[in-house]
């Protein structure tokens, strides 16, 4: 199977040139890829996140800021500019260290964050044969390497000396390693059927058989657990106990200003796409067109020609869109519900999530044995 | 080494956490000084005065008109309660009769104000449990009360129209006919607000069970209004001690049930107030249904000389018992003011019952409190 | 209940008058306790509402009235009690019997300069710890500095 990387030195080792430098360039480029994803995707996000939370509250949101004179019309498109603009302004902000913080550990916990969902982007497929490095463990790699963040929380909050802080931290642990549990379990499903830990295989296995949601009603309740454990797992509301505006100030991020702030901001954001693209890969088909892979025995509604609209291209759009439904819901949530107790939280995982996630591996696997 | 630890220097156990004068949900500058041990709260202390503006001593030095406009930033959410309180408190010393018309307005006036006071008590509330969309709709529709009262007097916070002896405009026949099309929009409103934060399962656990108050510790501690109503006991001034014409209408006085949990719960403080609303609109239609003629400023006195005597006048606002007491010597200025903030007592009982909870539940019991700093600090 | 009725069933307590041009009991501070026990604990009067503690000076800044209104919920009547005080003298807490006479007798206290004997935590509440003078006293003159910052008096400041 074909990689970003892979193709990188293919096409590189038709010319002369140095082996180190061509390492160099293997690296540099994937690497400005995911951050020119993961900047890109904030901006989005976050004017995507007004936009919906307005609709939700029945209000305008940004309507000021153009883009390059384009001012938009009076409802979407009104304050296109607004996110460059904050961009800007989180820039250009003063970088603010207090003075007893812990400053090296305080300048570190940002960049312990960015790195923990920048390098979760490395085994992330965008489509199809679209992936910066293709791993035979790939579904692996992501579980683990979305766990790296907890610890720049935990240092961010803890170096900030700052009582808020230190608690928001310590929710945050908690409350992300316990949430880990079901989020793993739920994916162990899918490998279990597939018998896949890459990524490719699992797809291909989805476009062999059907979408794996639809492979028995314990995979639905899987998707259902893994979904509510990410919203849970990337912090946003009702499970944004860390952060808690109303009751810890801004949590762990009391601190933090300007950049490094900003740092926080596309991470989270980045976090969001990353789970709601490995929602839509691992149970909702990845890349793969609905109307192919709505693979029922007794439906065929969709004529064949339709089944064209796949392969690398369509691959990316199916992709977003599926991940653009998911992150909508996200937001919903966010806009409908209130936040839960630090107790509550942790008795949803331990005493509904971790026993139904856990039956759910097993019923599986009976599952699959049966039919 | 001596590794151990000196618990005389260090303590451990505690952690004292100062919550405000800037932070999110203390409604203002408060500042709660929290004693926690992990996130269980073992003693609140609140710590008040950062808003005090001096209020009572200003009032020895003004003539009673001028009074007016400090009683409105005394409770800057229901400042019409707060003139009206004022009012009734100098009408009482002076003992004029009033028009009927006058009764009427303030009535009508006095429970929009009520809805629009409830309305951000209950949005700030969702937002203290972490729903922001409560806030953002509550807040829409108190605008359109607040678009009412501007088209009343020209003011939308702080509007100095409830005189002692009168008011200061008279209704238009516009102004019935906008708050008839707002009571009926608002109707169907509450409706959506039960369905987006009411029901709620996770807005239920946060807030059912949590906080209790009850009635007899309320009651010992002075708490009145709402948060009084939530515990189950049945106090209300306009029913029990009807001031201005209160007794002509039929309304109930909702008082909590304990329906999802206990007795004096926050859900029911919380509740209370939705109810609350409901009742403001019966009064509203009622008193405009026979809203009399007359001329609103025929009571009006040109100076305001009270005898000499002292007067204790209670008043129900949105948050409670509103008492003013006024000492005049015969001048146009009263010799002294106090003012009885119901919210000051409401805020004393939070040390009692908050006890005990977690950090998040401290928020949430504050917020049912239904506190405004600009009364406690006056 | 009106004001005389409750008066009669307390009148075995020493030291009570009736003011009936104000419609107000007068008790000295020695007999407020049991007055107020009274109050609170007889089955006719029950007097579970402390409404509101008002301090009020009576002019030279010596002596002082403190006005307690009493409400009961059960019967649905209300009452004033006054205490008379000279400065410096104290009068008794009611604190332990209603809480609400906590805040509000700090208040008077941190306003007007009243002691109560036996209040648990007698210290300012609206004021800072450290601000010198009762400001609701009528001889109340405000101070030149606090905290090296000059009080600014007249208008010029502002305008």
């Amino acid at each position: 199977m074909t990689s970003i990387v892979k193709s990188i030195i293919a096409s590189f080792q038709a010319f002369p040139i140095d082996p180190f430098l061509l390492a160099v360039l293997a690296i540099l480029i994937p690497g400005v890829i995911i951050f020119l994803i993961m900047a890109v995707n904030a901006l989005i996000a976050v004017y995507f996140e007004r936009k919906v939370s307005a609709f939700m509250q029945d209000r305008l949101g940004p309507m000021e800021v153009g883009l390059f004179g384009f001012k938009g019309g009076k409802k979407f498109w009104g304050g296109i500019g607004q996110t460059f603009a904050d961009a800007i302004k989180l820039l250009s902000k003063e970088d603010i260290i207090p003075q007893d913080a812990d400053k090296f550990l305080m300048i570190m916990a940002p960049f312990i964050i960015f790195t923990g969902a920048f390098l979760t982007f490395v085994g992330l497929p965008m489509s199809d044969s679209l992936v910066i490095s293709n791993f035979n463990i790939g579904i692996f790699y992501i579980i683990a390497m979305s766990s790296v963040g907890v610890i720049g929380i935990i240092l961010a909050g803890w170096s900030s000396n700052n009582k808020w802080s230190l608690y928001g931290a310590m929710r945050a642990a908690a409350q992300m390693i316990s949430y880990e549990i079901p989020i793993a379990l739920s994916l162990i499903l899918v490998v279990l059927v597939s018998g896949h830990l890459d990524i490719h295989g699992i797809v291909q296995w989805q476009a062999d058989n059907r979408w794996f949601i639809l492979h028995s009603p314990f995979a639905s309740l899987g998707f259902v657990i893994y979904f509510i454990s990410v919203v849970a797992e990337t912090n946003r509301t009702p499970f944004d106990i860390p952060e808690a505006e109303s009751e810890l100030v801004a949590g762990w991020m009391t601190e933090y200003s300007g950049f490094r702030w900003a740092l926080f901001f596309l991470s989270e954001y980045a976090n969001m796409l990353i789970v709601a693209f490995v929602a839509s890969i691992v149970f909702l088909g990845g890349w793969l067109s609905p109307f192919q892979l709505i693979d029922l025995p007794f439906i065929d509604i969709f004529p064949e020609s339709w089944l064209v609209l796949d392969g690398t291209v369509f691959g990316i759009f199916w992709l977003f869109i599926k991940a653009v439904i998911l992150i909508f819901c996200m937001m919903w949530f966010r806009w409908t519900f209130p936040r839960l107790r630090v107790d509550q939280l942790m008795y949803v995982c331990w005493k509904i999530f971790i026993p139904f996630a856990l039956a759910n591996v097993i019923l599986v696997s009976i599952w699959e044995l049966i039919f | 080494m001596d590794t151990t630890l000196d618990k005389s220097i260090v303590n451990i156990d505690e952690m004292v956490l100062n919550m405000g004068p800037q932070h999110p949900s203390t409604h203002g500058v408060l500042r709660l000084k929290i004693h926690t041990d992990g996130e269980v709260v073992s003693k609140i202390e609140p710590i008040i005065g950062y808003l005090h503006r001096c209020f009572e001593k200003h009032c020895e030095n003004l003539s009673y008109e001028q009074i007016v406009p400090f009683t409105d930033r005394c409770d800057y959410l229901a400042s019409m309660h707060m003139d009206h309180a004022y009012s009734i408190a100098v009408e009482k010393l002076l003992d004029i009769e009033l028009p009927e018309r006058v009764e009427y307005i303030r009535v009508i006036i006095a429970e929009l104000q009520r809805i629009a006071s409830h309305l951000v008590a209950i949005g700030t509330f969702g937002l203290d449990v972490g729903a922001i969309t409560p806030f953002t709709w509550t807040i829409r529709d108190r605008e359109r009360v607040l678009d009412l009262f501007e088209a009343l007097c020209g003011a939308r916070l702080l509007y100095n129209y409830i005189w002692p002896g009168g008011v200061s405009h008279d209704l238009s026949p516009k102004f019935i006919q906008r708050t008839q099309e707002f009571l009926e929009y608002f109707e169907t409103q509450i409706f959506e607000y039960n369905e987006l934060l009411t029901g709620n399962k996770i807005f239920i656990e946060r807030t059912a069970d949590v906080g209790v108050m009850p009635a007899d510790v309320a009651v010992n501690f002075g708490v009145t209004g709402p948060s009084l109503r939530g515990s189950g006991v049945n106090y209300d001034l306009r029913k029990t001690q009807p001031y201005s014409i209160y007794d002509k209408f039929d309304f109930n006085v909702p008082v909590g049930e304990g329906t999802m949990g206990t007795v004096g719960d926050s859900w029911d403080r919380y509740w209370v107030r939705m109810v609350e609303m409901e009742e403001s609109i019966k009064i509203i239609r009622q008193a405009m249904a026979s809203l009399p003629d007359g001329d609103v400023h025929a009571a009006m006195q040109k100076k305001i000389r009270p005898a000499k005597g002292d007067v204790y006048s209670r008043y129900e606002s949105a948050r409670g018992d509103v008492g003013i007491y006024i000492q005049s010597n015969g001048k146009n200025v009263p010799l002294r003011l106090k003012m009885r903030s119901p919210a000051f007592c409401n805020l004393s009982v939070l040390g009692e019952i908050g006890e005990g909870w977690m950090i998040s539940d401290v928020i949430t019991i504050l917020g049912s409190l239904d506190i405004v700093l600009g009364e406690i600090d006056r | 209940m009106d004001v005389n009725k409750i008066f009669e069933s307390i009148s075995t307590i020493e030291g009570i008058v009736l003011n009936s041009e104000a419609n107000v009991i007068m008790v000295p501070s020695a007999s407020l306790l049991a007055v107020a026990d009274k109050f609170k604990n007889d089955i006719d009067l029950n007097f579970d509402f402390l409404m509101c503690v008002t301090a009020l000076d009576n002019g030279d800044s010596e002596n002082f009235t403190i006005a307690y209104n009493f409400h009961s919920n059960k019967h649905n009547h209300s009452v004033e009690l006054r205490v008379v005080v000279v400065d410096g003298e104290g009068v008794p807490s009611l604190a332990s019997i209603w809480k609400t006479a906590d805040w509000h007798e700090r208040e008077a206290y941190d306003l007007m300069g009243i002691k109560f004997i036996g209040h648990p935590e007698l210290k300012r509440i609206l004021l800072p710890e450290d601000w010198e003078g009762f400001p609701l006293r009528k001889n109340y003159k405000v101070a030149d500095y606090y905290h090296g910052v000059p009080i600014p008096k007249d208008k010029s400041y502002w305008e």
